[in-house]
């Protein structure tokens, strides 16, 4: 199923293994403007958990998860 | 015809190839049909664990600089010069030498990890770190003079070099104290970036207890976005806010310039296979070492078994034949747990480090290992 979000930026972090993508997109999100979404595409199992951990910890929004055959992609809003 | 091999930096991987090509193609350069070249902006080849020991007074950064010439095989041609632009259609590298081109029919990325403390907002003024010459000598006048208050080590930046390294420093700060006395007036936090206090959880799985029995703090999900020079405050994109007086910090990490404006990674962080180690946005060029985006530690260890795996290819190919050799992931590190006692840690891709008890022996390993260092940046093991 696919998003009608549209990202400002996305990240790809297929292959990178933990805490790779997560640290890839805490990046991105400190580079980002408030609003802005950050795609982030993830092939490592740990970051269906570490990313909505982290996304909570911050006080940013996980707008949605979306699962494709090869990866997950994160959207995540930078509140 | 002559084939050249050049290789940029002299650092742990750059070192270790340059002298297994050297034993490996010893009659093709000799007969002129192979040229290697090494290209280093410095004289000196520096071994950064060293860095580690200078702020408890251990070892001075001189201890850990030695001429490149000296190190590496006669063979090679070793210059000292900065290359400001790789142009890997033209398969030639500018330097700042001269207007003439450094041609290239194979290419070797070995050019490190840079820090880039500007990146978080009054980081450079406030912080201290132990990943530079400058910044290990300044953190132990800092750290002599500390005698009570609140040290905050923060790892901000990852990757970063050698991911031990922050765990080893509290450890050994925590030790240092107590054996001084102070300990009871200095508390000590440490801060990471993620859920845990290291990005390996088997790694972290074991270091928490520890760090638990040592009354040592751990601040997770701590991302510091700045730091307020005046008052010390180092605040994170999360919401926390720690008052420090002694702030030490792993700060964020790039590779250089040279490799994002080449198009071959982001960050100047080469991207590339992480078996074979061949660049993915270029044809001949091979990275290693800190430079390649494998994600596996930013650590010697793995320069050095990536050197053999790409001086095997190398030789391969020139040779016509099909180059079979892979990097496996392989790493090893030696951890500190205090000012006499270490442990250490032996991975790869498939499998996940296991940390053995603590002890004094693994400690002096680790000591005669830094001495013997010398002898795996000439190639001798």
């Amino acid at each position: 199923m696919s998003t009608s979000i549209e990202p400002t930026t996305t990240v790809d972090a297929r292959g990178a293994t933990c805490p790779g993508p997560l640290m890839d997109l805490i990046g991105a999100i400190r580079d980002a403007d408030p609003g802005d979404v950050v795609r982030l595409r993830s092939d490592s199992e740990k970051s269906l958990t570490d990313v909505p951990e982290w996304v909570e910890e911050a006080g940013n929004e996980l707008r949605e998860i979306e699962e494709h055959d090869d990866h997950t992609a994160f959207y995540v809003e930078n509140v | 015809m002559t084939t050249d091999i050049v290789i940029l930096g002299g650092g742990t991987g750059g070192s270790v190839l340059a002298n297994d090509l050297a034993e490996r193609l010893e009659a093709e350069i000799d007969d002129g049909a192979v040229r290697v070249r090494l290209l280093n902006d410095g004289p000196d080849h520096v071994y950064k664990p060293v860095w580690l020991y200078v702020p408890f007074g251990k070892r001075e950064p001189a201890d850990g600089r030695r001429p490149l010439r000296e190190l590496v095989d006669n063979r090679i041609e070793v210059e000292d010069t900065r290359v400001t632009e790789i142009d890997t259609d033209a398969k030639q590298l500018q330097t700042d030498s001269g207007p003439e081109p450094v041609e290239y029919d194979h290419l070797v990325v070995g050019t490190g990890s840079t820090l880039a403390a500007d990146e978080v907002p009054g980081l450079r003024a406030a912080g201290h770190d132990f990943y530079s010459e400058e910044g290990s000598l300044a953190l132990r006048e800092e750290l002599l003079s500390f005698t009570e208050g609140h040290l905050v080590l923060s790892v901000i930046g990852s990757p970063h070099m050698c991911p031990a390294a922050p765990l080893e420093f509290v450890f050994m700060t925590d030790d240092w104290f107590r054996q001084r006395g102070l300990r009871e007036d200095i508390e000590i936090t440490y801060t990471y970036p993620i859920q845990r206090v290291h990005g390996n959880s088997h790694i972290a799985e074991w270091a928490r207890p520890l760090m638990d029995e040592r009354d040592i703090n751990v601040e997770t999900f701590f991302n510091a976005e700045s730091v307020d020079p005046e008052t010390g405050v180092l605040e994170s994109m999360e919401g926390t806010e720690l008052d420090a007086d002694l702030l030490v910090a792993i700060p964020p990490h790039r590779g250089v310039d040279i490799v994002e404006e080449a198009g071959l990674g982001d960050r100047g962080w080469v991207a590339v296979d992480r078996h074979t180690l061949e660049a993915d946005h270029a044809d001949d060029v091979y990275a290693l070492g800190d430079a390649a985006d494998t994600g596996v530690p930013k650590a010697g260890s793995v320069a050095h078994y990536q050197a053999a795996t790409v001086g095997q290819r190398l030789a391969s190919e020139l040779r016509g034949q099909q180059p079979t050799a892979r990097y496996d992931g392989k790493t090893i590190c030696f951890i500190e747990t205090g000012m006499d006692t270490a442990s250490f840690v032996e991975f790869d891709y498939q499998n996940p480090p296991s940390p053995i008890s603590p002890s004094q022996s693994i400690h002096w390993s680790k000591l005669a290992y830094n001495e013997s260092y010398w002898l795996t940046a000439r190639g001798l093991i």
